[in-house]
């Protein structure tokens, strides 16, 4: 792994596209969404589904981890767009994620 | 499918959730549309991707409505022998993609397959290849798009054709804007959406079972017994009685010969690892896709053996033989999803499989615009024009294959039959491209006429099979004559090459740098182990040891 970010040549790109930004952001949303239905919308009648319990909040929280591990990973290793000299013409494409 | 028993209870909450999916699909599409500025930037991604995303969207493409639907049907029917379709039947073949074939793809800088076999074996076998690779890309494109049609139409109560057109539309926006880029990134982002719908289904249907003890011990009462819950020697799915021949065909016949063509030949699948960003990254795509691969199996076979014991329908209908009840195993997962999860999830889980059949048929169409636009106009039609004007090509073929695939919807709503036997005729094309593929790349005596010849020889003896045991001369059960059929096109190919070989004139050694293993110098197929690249964990020989050793572990454990 490179020094993301650091390295002079490279450079960080604040608003390029970050399929993992999305993909959290998606996975939060959802994850509100169930975790209020879980705990405020589930009628005991659909608990009963499978022995009483309370899917919608447990996947819920489930996927509000999942969407702050996303978060975090964008956090901690951010995009960076190698910037290539020899050719500075080329728009750079925009490198998703570095791992 | 039975819409009475199938209508699923959408809320408006359920809808949001579906919606919400949809707008960040098109806002990825607009997104990507800004690093498109070249062909190859719609083709193959300007080869800037980095390993994971590549990796999880060659997965993606192939986890359709077949892969989702199928296998769960399968696992209801057969039970755990339906994991071979993963373990034996995929991971072995892609991690030899890409320990030994990645590096030719890659390495030759083709940009598609079909490309590599005319830079390999000239116009002959690059015509057969390329012609039937684009017809049946729009054909299973159109299959897809009908599923899916039929699912919304079943569960949501929407029309068939309002379902069809919407779905395409969207498939069509997104690919339009940002070409394969814009395909992978939703890949990604949908097999996320696949394992969050799919997860806490298969965790509620265990507890409903009473866990892993209780699924054993329902499933062993049930018609199925206990012979269905090991994987070996899988008689039920292969249709040997004899445990020796069963494991056998597994082993080579779904293992080997089935699995090899498909996943090491099919453009759908290595067009991801082409648009990775570098030799490293491109063998480590089907590599990291292997270990998702090993674990999905989990969530489609076990929620598919849940229902065949806990969904009254399902459990008479098996216990029936497999008659009756207005419910087949194909509507397994869906019947599950209908008895146990509320409002909320239920979106969720629809969402998911939304997500699932719109992957599958947009790696479709874009794997299509590629061949069409590289291998058939570039090539034949219009050579020398400038990079936007392919690019426009691409743009233009992706519109046609979309309404080409509405029409195939069309078709396979009105002629099943039909499509069965044409998926069936482009399997035979299939059957022989691994034999051609791996012969020309170590072999570099094969000449041009050895190519095409091998491909035809081969396609026309898996057909000869197929046709001796559809009339009856050979009686061979269950998967038998597709295995046989596979493997009798692998030995005559590989005959019919050498054959044709040694008595016609091999291409200059010269022109077969990159693409033949003892005439290309041994740096251009290494990996770069520096930089970004040098961390163990990128190792790709490391890597696909360890999923190696799991493959090994898991057949063992489910013995």
């Amino acid at each position: 792994m490179s020094s993301t970010g650091t390295s002079p040549k490279e450079k960080r790109v604040g608003r390029a596209f970050d399929v993992r930004t999305l993909i959290g952001a998606l996975l939060g949303v959802y994850g509100v969404i169930l975790t209020v239905m879980g705990l405020w919308f589930t009628s005991e009648r659909e608990m009963a589904k499978v022995d009483g319990e309370n899917l919608n909040l447990w996947t819920g929280l489930g996927l509000l981890a999942a969407a702050a591990l996303f978060g975090l990973w964008a956090w901690l290793r951010p995009l960076a767009v190698p910037v290539d000299e020899s050719a500075p013409a080329d728009p750079a494409p925009a490198d998703p994620a570095r791992h | 499918m039975d819409a009475d028993v199938l209508r699923l209870d959408a809320s408006a909450i359920d809808y949001v959730i579906v919606a919400s999916y949809f707008a960040v699909v098109l806002g990825i599409g607009y997104l990507a549309k800004r690093q498109v500025s070249s062909s190859l930037d719609f083709f193959l991604s300007g080869r800037s991707l980095p390993a994971w995303v590549t990796g999880l969207a060659f997965i993606s493409a192939n986890l359709g409505a077949i892969e989702i639907m199928g296998m769960s049907a399968n696992g209801a029917q057969y039970g755990i022998a339906t994991m071979h379709y993963f373990w034996v039947g995929a991971v072995p073949a892609m991690l030899f993609l890409g320990l030994v074939m990645m590096p030719f793809y890659y390495g030759s800088k083709v940009r598609s397959v079909p490309e590599f076999m005319r830079r390999r074996f000239g116009t002959g076998a690059h015509l057969v290849n390329a012609v039937s690779f684009a017809v049946a890309q729009v054909l299973i494109a159109g299959v897809n798009l009908f599923l899916l049609g039929t699912i919304v139409n079943v569960l949501l109560g929407w029309s068939l054709w309002l379902s069809v057109v919407a779905a395409a539309a969207i498939v069509l926006t997104y690919t339009l804007l940002g070409g394969l880029s814009a395909a992978i990134y939703n890949e990604v982002l949908q097999f996320f959406v696949i394992v969050a719908a799919l997860l806490p289904l298969t965790l509620a249907a265990l507890h409903q079972v009473g866990g892993w003890q209780g699924l054993k011990d329902r499933v062993a009462e049930s018609p199925g017994g206990a012979e269905q819950l090991s994987a070996w020697p899988g008689s039920g799915l292969s249709g040997f009685d004899s445990p020796v021949l069963s494991a056998v065909g597994i082993v080579f016949g779904l293992g080997f010969v089935l699995s090899f063509g498909y996943w090491t030949t099919n453009f759908v699948e290595v067009q991801r690892a082409m648009a990775s960003k570098s030799m490293s990254a491109a063998r480590r795509t089907p590599i990291i896709g292997a270990f998702p691969k090993l674990f999905i199996p989990f969530l489609v076979v076990i929620p598919g053996m849940v229902a065949a014991v806990e969904v009254s329908e399902l459990a008479a209908y098996k216990a029936n033989g497999g008659e009756g009840g207005g419910v087949t195993y194909n509507d397994a997962l869906l019947l599950l999803m209908r008895d146990l999860l509320p409002n909320g999830l239920l979106g969720l889980a629809i969402t998911g499989l939304l997500a699932s059949f719109m992957a599958g048929m947009a790696a479709n169409i874009s794997s299509f615009n590629t061949v069409f636009s590289y291998d058939i106009w570039q090539t034949y039609v219009k050579k020398d024009r400038p990079d936007g004007y392919y690019l426009s090509v691409g743009r233009v073929m992706t519109v046609v294959a979309t309404v080409g695939a509405i029409g195939t919807a069309f078709i396979a709503s009105n002629y099943g039959n039909l499509m069965d036997y044409l998926q069936q005729l482009f399997s035979f094309f299939n059957a022989p491209l691994f034999a051609t593929f791996i012969l020309g790349m170590f072999w570099k005596r094969m000449t041009p006429t050895a190519g095409w010849v091998g491909l035809v020889a081969g396609t026309l003896s898996a057909v000869t099979v197929y046709v001796l045991s559809e009339v009856g001369v050979l009686d061979l059960p269950g998967q038998g004559a597709s295995f046989l059929g596979a493997a009798a096109a692998f030995v005559v190919d590989i005959a019919v090459s050498v054959a044709v070989s040694a008595v016609t004139a091999p291409k200059p050694a010269s022109e077969l740098r990159g693409f033949v293993y003892s005439l290309t110098p041994k740096e251009d197929l290494r990996e770069d182990r520096t930089g970004e690249d040098a961390a163990w964990y990128r190792s790709t020989p490391l890597l696909a040891a360890i999923a190696g050793v799991l493959v090994v572990v898991l057949n063992i454990a489910f013995a």
